[in-house]
C-alpha cells in the first residue's frame, strides 16, 4: 500500500500498531532496567530519608531531610547545622571530583584526538599499533592502580629512580603521599588508562568522514591545519562529544583508582569514596545513602547541562 | 507412644549426627600480612587430613580498614558464604550480633587462655570470637648501626628523634644515600591510630576517648606528641611515610634503608628470616616512652564463627583447632605471632627458636587497648577522625593544636548524649 493512497484511519491504525510493536520490543529492556537501575536508585533515595543502619535495614524509620540538613540544638538556644549539605568534607569531595573529572577528561580528549589522527593515517603495522594502545584500557583498574602505586612508590618506585637517573629531580618524591602531588598522580594514571578509550571513539568518528571531502580540499590546496579546523573537527564533533560525555560520567564517579592509589584523606577524597565510607565503614548507612543520592544528582546535573550546552552548538552547526 | 517418639527423635539425632560428620566445605576469610596465609594453609591441611572437611582461604587486603567494610557487607547481608572470620582485636563490640556465642563451646579450654585476650572479645557476656594471636608493637632497630655510631637504644621519643637523625646523617655522609632514620605506619588508616596513640600516650596526652566515654584528646601534651611526629616527615622519615602501611615500612627497613622501625610482631620472623639482607643486624626493644610511660597499642586477631554459617559445628571445631596449643606454638615460632595461650610463653622450644615471644610477655601484659568498648558502634568513625587529625598535621595541613581542637569538636558532636 502506497502512502499517498492511504486514508486517515488506515494511517492511524498503522501508527498504533507500530507503537504497540515498539513497546513490545522495548518492554524486556525496560523491565531489566527497572530491576537493576531504577529500583536500587529508588531504594537508595528512600534510605537517604530514613535512619537506616546496615544491620537493620528493615527497621528504617522516615526522618525527612535530617540526613541532608538539620539544625542541631545544644539545648541552650545555641546550635549548629548538621547533615551532608553542612559537611565541609562533602563539599571538598565534590570539588575534588569535579577538579579531577575536568582536568583528566580535558587531557584525555586532547591526547585521544592526537592519537586518533595518527592512527587514522595508513602506515605499516597500523593494525598492531591500534591493538597495542588498547592495553591500558583492557587492564582492570584495580590492577593498574596497584601497579602504578608500586611504580610511584617513594622508596622502591621505578618512576623516581628514572627521574633521578636523568637528573630531573635530586631526591625521591612521594608522589601519592604528599597532598600537593597526589591529585596529579591520580590524574596522570587516569589519563594513561583511559586515553585509549577516547582515541578509539574518536578514530571511529574519523572513519565516518568521507574521503572525497579530503580529496576536494587537497585539490583546492587547503593547508593541513585549516583542513583540520574547518573540515575534520566539525565532522567528528558529534562523535567527540559523545566520547566526552561518556568519559565525564565515568570520571565523576571515580572510586577505585583513588582508593587504591592514595591515602583516603581530605586532599583526594572523591564523592564516591565519601559515600562508601559512611555507608560501610561507619555505622551511618542512611547518611551515606543521602550522600549517594546527592552524588547521583550532581552527576545528572552536570551531564544534562553539558548535553544542553553542546546540543545548542550542534544545532547551530546544522 | 512416647517410647516410639523418643526412638524417632533418637533416630533423627543419629541421622543429624551422621549428616554433620559428612565432609563439608568451609570458607575462612583471612586478612593477612607476611607469612600468615602460608602458615594458615599448612594448618588447614592438617585439619582437612584429620577431619575430611575442606577449608578454603578467602584472601583480603592488608589494611584492616579495607577488610572491615567488606566483612560488614557480608554480615549485614547474612551471607552464608563465609563460615569463619578472622577479626581484628577491636571489632567485637561493633559486630557482635553477627557471631555465634563461643562460651559453651570453649568451656573446657578457656582456662588456658590469657584472660585479657578473652575479655577483649567478650561483649555483654557473649564470647564473640576466640583470640588467635596477640599483638604488641616493637621498636625494631639496626644494632650494627647503633654500635658503629656509639648510640644506645632510645627510651623516649625525643631520644629516638635525635639518634635517628644522627645515625642517618652519619650513614648518608658515608655514601649510604638511601638511609632513613625511622619508618612507621603513617597512611590514613587504622594503623596510624595505633601509632599515634603510642606517641600521645607516651607524652602524657591520654586516650582519644577515655573508658568513661569522655573526650580528652585536646590537650597540650597530645599536641606536642603529634607535632613531634609531624617533624619526622621529610626529615628522619621519608615523606612517603604518609602512605605507608605495615608492609611498606617493613620493605624499607628490611632492604636496609632505615635505622628504626615501629611494627607489629609478625615483622620479626621476616626481618630476621634467611632471605633478609639485615637478618643478623636487627634487634627489638619496647617502644620509647615519655612522661606518660611507654605505651604499646594492643593488637591481634580473633576467629569468629558467623551466625549465618550453614555448618556452625564444624566451623567451631575448626576455630578450636586453629587456636589450640600446637597451632599457636607453630604460629609463634614461624611467624613470631604472640600466642593467646599462657603456656606458650613458658615453652622451652618456643624460647629457643623464637626468643622474641617470651621476651615480649611483659610488653603484652602492659598493652593499651583502643577505645573500641567505650565508643561501641561509633569506634570506626572515632578512629577515622583521629587519624585524619594526625594525618593532616603530618602533611602540613594545620597545626596539631588547631587540628586537635577541631577533632574534639567533631568527637563531641559524634558522641551526642552517649556513645
Amino acid at each position: 500500500m502506497d502512502a499517498e493512497t492511504m486514508t486517515a484511519p488506515d494511517l492511524s491504525r498503522l501508527a498504533r500498531q507500530r507503537k504497540r510493536a515498539a513497546w513490545a520490543f522495548l518492554a524486556p529492556m525496560l523491565i531489566v532496567l527497572a530491576a537493576v537501575a531504577a529500583w536500587p536508585l529508588a531504594r537508595t533515595i528512600w534510605f537517604g530519608f530514613t535512619d537506616a543502619s546496615l544491620d537493620q535495614l528493615g527497621n528504617a524509620q522516615w526522618v525527612g531531610f535530617q540526613n541532608y540538613l538539620h539544625w542541631f540544638d545544644y539545648g541552650n538556644g545555641q546550635g549548629e547545622w548538621e547533615g551532608v549539605l553542612a559537611d565541609p568534607r562533602w563539599w571538598r569531595s565534590v570539588w575534588n571530583t569535579i577538579w579531577f573529572a575536568g582536568l583528566s577528561v580535558s587531557i584525555e580528549t586532547v591526547f585521544g584526538l592526537v592519537i586518533a589522527l595518527v592512527l587514522h593515517r595508513s602506515f605499516p603495522g597500523r593494525g598492531l599499533v591500534r591493538a597495542a594502545i588498547l592495553i591500558p584500557w583492557a587492564i582492570p583498574t584495580i590492577v593498574s592502580a596497584k601497579m602504578w602505586a608500586w611504580m610511584l612508590h617513594d622508596q622502591f618506585g621505578i618512576v623516581n629512580d628514572m627521574l633521578m637517573r636523568v637528573g630531573l629531580i635530586d631526591s625521591a618524591i612521594a608522589w601519592t603521599a604528599t597532598p600537593g602531588t597526589a591529585m596529579f598522580a591520580i590524574v596522570a594514571v587516569d589519563v594513561w588508562k583511559t586515553t585509549p578509550f577516547m582515541a578509539l571513539l574518536i578514530l571511529a568518528a574519523l572513519q565516518m568522514v568521507p574521503d572525497d571531502i579530503y580529496e576536494a580540499a587537497r585539490m583546492d590546496g587547503v593547508p593541513a591545519f585549516r583542513l583540520f579546523r574547518k573540515v575534520t573537527l566539525p565532522l567528528i564533533l558529534p562523535g567527540l562529544l559523545v566520547a566526552v560525555v561518556f568519559r565525564t560520567l565515568d570520571a565523576l564517579r571515580v572510586f577505585d583508582l583513588i582508593y587504591v592509589l592514595t591515602p583516603n584523606t581530605d586532599a583526594t577524597r572523591s564523592m564516591s569514596i565519601y559515600a562508601r565510607e559512611n555507608l560501610f565503614d561507619y555505622d551511618k548507612f542512611a547518611y551515606g545513602s543521602a550522600a549517594s543520592t546527592l552524588l547521583f544528582f550532581v552527576i545528572a546535573l552536570i551531564t544534562i547541562t553539558f548535553i544542553r550546552v553542546t546540543r545548542m552548538n550542534l544545532e547551530r552547526e546544522d | 507412644m512416647t517410647q516410639y517418639l523418643k526412638s524417632l527423635a533418637g533416630a533423627a539425632l543419629v541421622s543429624l549426627a551422621a549428616f554433620s560428620v559428612q565432609a563439608e566445605t568451609l570458607n575462612i576469610v583471612h586478612g593477612a600480612v607476611g607469612m600468615d596465609d602460608e602458615i594458615l594453609r599448612r594448618q588447614l591441611d592438617a585439619f582437612e587430613a584429620a577431619t575430611g572437611h575442606t577449608v578454603n582461604i578467602v584472601s583480603m587486603p592488608e589494611s584492616t580498614t579495607d577488610q572491615f567494610s567488606q566483612y560488614k557487607l557480608w554480615l549485614s547481608a547474612q551471607s552464608s558464604d563465609i563460615d569463619v572470620y578472622r577479626l581484628d582485636v577491636i571489632w567485637a563490640p561493633q559486630i557482635s550480633e553477627h557471631f555465634v556465642d563461643m562460651n559453651e563451646a570453649v568451656e573446657d579450654i578457656r582456662d588456658q587462655f590469657v584472660p585479657s585476650a578473652l575479655d577483649a572479645q567478650t561483649v555483654d557476656g557473649k564470647l564473640v570470637a576466640m583470640p588467635m594471636f596477640m599483638g604488641a608493637p616493637a621498636l625494631y632497630y639496626r644494632a650494627d648501626l647503633l654500635e658503629k655510631h656509639g648510640k644506645s637504644v632510645p627510651t623516649t621519643w625525643e631520644e629516638l628523634t635525635a639518634t635517628a637523625a644522627e645515625v642517618m646523617e652519619a650513614e648518608r655522609a658515608e655514601g649510604n644515600g638511601d638511609m632513613w632514620g625511622f619508618v612507621f605506619q603513617g597512611a590514613a588508616y587504622e594503623g596510624l591510630t595505633c601509632n599515634a596513640m603510642e606517641w600521645v600516650g607516651a607524652m602524657g596526652g591520654g586516650m582519644i576517648v577515655g573508658e568513661d566515654g569522655s573526650v580528652g584528646i585536646n590537650n597540650p601534651q597530645a599536641a606536642a606528641a603529634i607535632d613531634l611526629a609531624a617533624s619526622w616527615v621529610g626529615s628522619i622519615a621519608p615523606s612517603g611515610v604518609l602512605n605507608y602501611k605495615e608492609e611498606d615500612a617493613r620493605g624499607t627497613f628490611q632492604s636496609g634503608n632505615a635505622v628504626f622501625m615501629r611494627n607489629w610482631n609478625y615483622a620479626y620472623a621476616l626481618v630476621t628470616g634467611d632471605d633478609s639482607p639485615v637478618k643478623d643486624a636487627v634487634e627489638v626493644a619496647p617502644l620509647p616512652g615519655g612522661p606518660g610511660g611507654a605505651v604499646a597499642t594492643l593488637g591481634g586477631a580473633a576467629l569468629g564463627v558467623s551466625a549465618y554459617s550453614e555448618h556452625p559445628e564444624v566451623a567451631i571445631e575448626l576455630v578450636k583447632f586453629l587456636v589450640n596449643f600446637e597451632n599457636q606454638k607453630m604460629r609463634a615460632i614461624d611467624t613470631s605471632r604472640p600466642a593467646t595461650i599462657t603456656a606458650i610463653y613458658d615453652d622451652a622450644e618456643v624460647a629457643e627458636k623464637m626468643p622474641f615471644i617470651p621476651l615480649w610477655k611483659p610488653v603484652l601484659d602492659g598493652t593499651t587497648p583502643r577505645p573500641a568498648f567505650s565508643t561501641k558502634r561509633k569506634y570506626n568513625e572515632v578512629s577515622a577522625e583521629f587519624w585524619t587529625a594526625v594525618h593532616n598535621t603530618m602533611s602540613g595541613n594545620g597545626t596539631a593544636e588547631s587540628n586537635l581542637a577541631a577533632l574534639e569538636a567533631r568527637l563531641t558532636r559524634l558522641k551526642g548524649d552517649a556513645w
